[in-house]
């Protein structure tokens, strides 16, 4: 049995290292961090928004971390914001960072397009807003009704998307996760990003 | 700031030092020396020279040349039998995600460039089924076929019989359910949000539990063994069983790791799943296959050691190559990426192994189904770990990175790496559980085409659209809905090519069944893919 053991021990060894070196010691040093005093929590409705984001795996096709302008340009020039730091996820747990670009990267989608109605519509069927967009529809966030009750917030369709008859309202899901989106805003200055422009061309 | 670096230093400092003590202690130890003899255990006696593909050969077996070596045959045999409830149980649950993973991987194809398709219920959101392809197929479909091919060749290696199989069983009925209400729970919007873990953690409890009752038989196993070297796949296969579980459970831990650190947390598991998981359990079943196929040893024992514990040691810290460019420490990405990169050893070691070993047998994969497959995947570890090392690099990250480009080199490595060694394995090891061989050639040869076919399909449309993608994303002045048109028809080549691979698992998983039933002329003839080529001529 000498030898064999040895094997996994060594083994669980060398996984310690790696877990102190990528998992202990980010995780002491990111928990360090400043939190940038202008960053708020989410509220109730914002938190229950990003729930809806997550469960609807929103995260497989739209990242939330612009990167430095001085490495990939193209995140600043769309728009996309400054570059992202530990601080400003403070209150995200779990992480959305996100791998994937097949839709935009959404860390200030509430700049960008901060309007509910607007992301409202795009959530019902993004391809009202744009014709060739490959983002699913979200109809299950919605309901369809005769006549909108008090209280409900109604979808103004196109004609030739909405139902035959009756109106789009939003379920409270859909409200919560437009809600989320407006709360992505992450332009207020980052109190660890390096301020000084290194000279370089 | 400072102390980080500090204690970086310290770290580096002791390391050196205890790996130079450790490098002593084995030269001193003769750790090194039994190099070639070690690389022969997987022989039985007087069996060298002789091919164990297949099952039932075409010229008569090679059964012993005397009592001594007809014993260690009739040994292997019993070996053999001892694992057959618990490989099968492990095996045909494989099977059945592998089918099921593959159709919910087809129908996120489909959705990526139809969006329209199947939207009406939550359940079949784009959102949901990927993630349930994702887990279907890497915890269903790879974890469990490999922990079915490492239950069998476990007392093969040992020369013994499995002891403690009905734990193993056992564990693959918890796991099983453990993958039944993970699915679910995706499906019903439970999530735990991040990617490879998605699995709420009340469910990971169940995978811990599974495979550590695997863990029974393998120690149980060793104990017993009858060996006196430890032949290279049993280092990889032990390695691999004692890292999955520290992994599943750190990464895991609820509310522990909040925002940045959660994605280095995340990452770093993501990866390991890969490189500490299933790529030594794929490595290892091709350090076995390929040597008994041929009947001939690997051509360097030492090199396989090196390859071994260099893997440990770089595939462990790769993980945060997959956030370089994010809010996290700059330090950090660099250890991965240097580590990405120092990668590329244990990849050449294995490489020179594998492909060394089959030089001027090359002729053999026309007829030995397991040793195409085999090989082939083997081939695949070169190609996607090299271009993976490269992929680390910041100057090609920063394009591929977010785009579908690394969807094509998970692929490669998943799949024409992974995948194509465990349908080798499979073919190997199924008639010698069942003692009965595979009914129809013609379908191994089918299932090999359609998955091949593809996944060239698959790798090439994707790799060559994402780097477009890539290129274009980093230039503001191309619209973005531009960028999306221009990869519409990589997305729609790439549901050619997966519909194909799902085709070919239908074909493959009706074998399967077929065989289990017994179906076709049992063991009158050997399958391979062509039957004279064995025949001598004269």
């Amino acid at each position: 049995m000498k030898r064999a053991l040895a094997i996994m021990v060594g083994a669980a060894l060398i996984l310690l290292l790696a877990t102190l070196t990528l998992v202990v010691m980010p995780y002491l040093q990111m928990s360090a961090e400043q939190v940038p005093p202008d960053l708020k929590p989410y509220t109730e409705q914002q938190q229950r928004g990003r729930q809806v984001y997550i469960a609807n795996g929103c995260v497989y096709c739209h990242s939330q971390q612009p990167r430095d302008p001085g490495y990939a340009p193209g995140d600043r020039d769309r728009g996309w914001g400054r570059p992202s730091v530990p601080g400003d996820y403070a209150y995200d747990q779990p992480h959305l960072l996100g791998t994937m670009r097949t839709g935009p990267d959404l860390f200030n989608v509430g700049v960008r397009l901060p309007s509910v109605d607007w992301q409202l519509l795009h959530l019902y069927n993004p391809r009202i807003v744009h014709r060739d967009s490959i983002m699913p529809s979200y109809p299950f966030l919605f309901r369809e009704v005769d006549k909108a009750a008090e209280g409900d917030k109604v979808v103004y369709l196109p004609a030739s998307f909405g139902p035959e008859s009756g109106q789009v309202v939003a379920t409270d899901d859909a409200l919560a996760l437009a809600e989320y989106m407006l709360a992505l805003d992450h332009t207020y200055p980052a109190p660890t990003l390096p301020t000084t422009d290194k000279p370089k061309e | 700031m400072t102390p980080t670096i500090a204690i970086l230093l310290i770290i580096t400092f002791v390391l050196s030092t205890v790996g130079l003590l450790l490098l002593i202690w084995s030269i001193a130890n003769n750790q090194f020396s039994h190099g070639q003899e070690a690389a022969r255990t997987i022989f039985s006696p007087g069996e060298e020279g002789h091919s164990e593909d297949p099952a039932l050969a075409a010229e008569p077996a090679f059964t012993g040349d005397n009592s001594e070596q007809a014993a260690a045959i009739k040994g292997r045999w019993t070996a053999d039998q001892s694992s057959r409830t618990a490989v099968l149980a492990w095996l045909s649950s494989a099977i059945f995600w592998l089918v099921l993973g593959s159709i919910f991987g087809l129908i996120s194809s489909l959705k990526m460039h139809l969006p329209e398709f199947l939207i009406s219920s939550e359940f079949l959101t784009f959102g949901r089924v990927r993630p349930v392809h994702l887990n279907a197929v890497t915890y269903g479909w790879a974890s469990m076929a490999g922990i079915g091919a490492a239950l069998f060749l476990i007392p093969r290696l040992f020369k013994t019989s499995l002891a403690g199989g009905k734990y193993a069983v056992m564990g693959s009925v918890i796991w099983n359910i453990g993958l039944v209400l993970g699915l679910i729970a995706i499906t019903l919007g439970f999530s735990d949000g991040e990617e490879w873990l998605e699995f709420p953690w009340q469910v990971d409890l169940l995978f811990v539990v599974g495979g550590g009752l695997c863990a029974i038989p393998l120690l149980l196993t060793a104990a017993n063994r009858k060996v006196e070297h430890l032949y290279v796949t049993s280092w990889y296969l032990m390695a691999a069983l004692v890292w999955f579980p520290i992994l599943f459970l750190i990464a895991n831990l609820p509310f522990t790791f909040p925002g940045a650190s959660g994605a280095t947390v995340n990452w770093w598991f993501a990866h390991n799943v890969l490189g500490l998981w299933v790529t030594p359990i794929g490595i290892g079943i091709a350090y076995y296959m390929i040597p008994k196929i041929l009947g001939r040893p690997i051509i360097s024992y030492q090199l396989s050691l090196i390859g071994f514990w260099s893997l440990a040691l770089f595939y462990s810290q790769v993980g945060i190559h997959h956030i370089i460019g994010g809010p996290i420490p700059t330090w950090l990405v660099t250890l991965s990426i240097v580590h990405s990169v120092m990668m590329s050893i244990p990849v050449i070691t294995v490489a020179i192994n594998h492909h060394g070993t089959m030089m001027g047998n090359f002729s053999r994969l026309k007829d030995s189904p397991t040793l195409r497959f085999v090989w082939i995947g083997a081939l695949m570890y070169t190609v996607s770990s090299l271009q993976g090392s490269m992929e680390a690099l910041r100057s090609v990250n920063v394009i591929t990175h977010f785009t579908h480009y690394t969807i094509a080199h998970a692929h490669l490595g998943m799949y024409a790496f992974l995948s194509f060694i465990l349908f080798g394995a499979v073919y190997f090891i199924m008639p010698r559980l069942t003692n009965w061989e595979w009914p129809w050639r013609r379908l191994i040869s089918l299932h090999f085409w359609l998955v091949s076919i593809g996944i060239l399909i698959y790798v090439v449309s994707l790799t060559i659209t994402g780097w477009k993608q890539g290129v274009a994303l980093l230039d503001a002045t191309m619209p973005f809905m531009d960028i999306v048109r221009m990869t519409i028809p990589g997305l729609q080549a790439r549901t050619v090519g997966g519909a194909l691979m799902t085709l070919g698992h239908l074909v493959f998983a009706f074998h399967f069944v077929a065989m289990l039933m017994h179906r076709g002329v049992g063991n009158e003839q050997p399958t391979l893919f062509r039957n004279s080529v064995k025949e001598p001529t004269r």
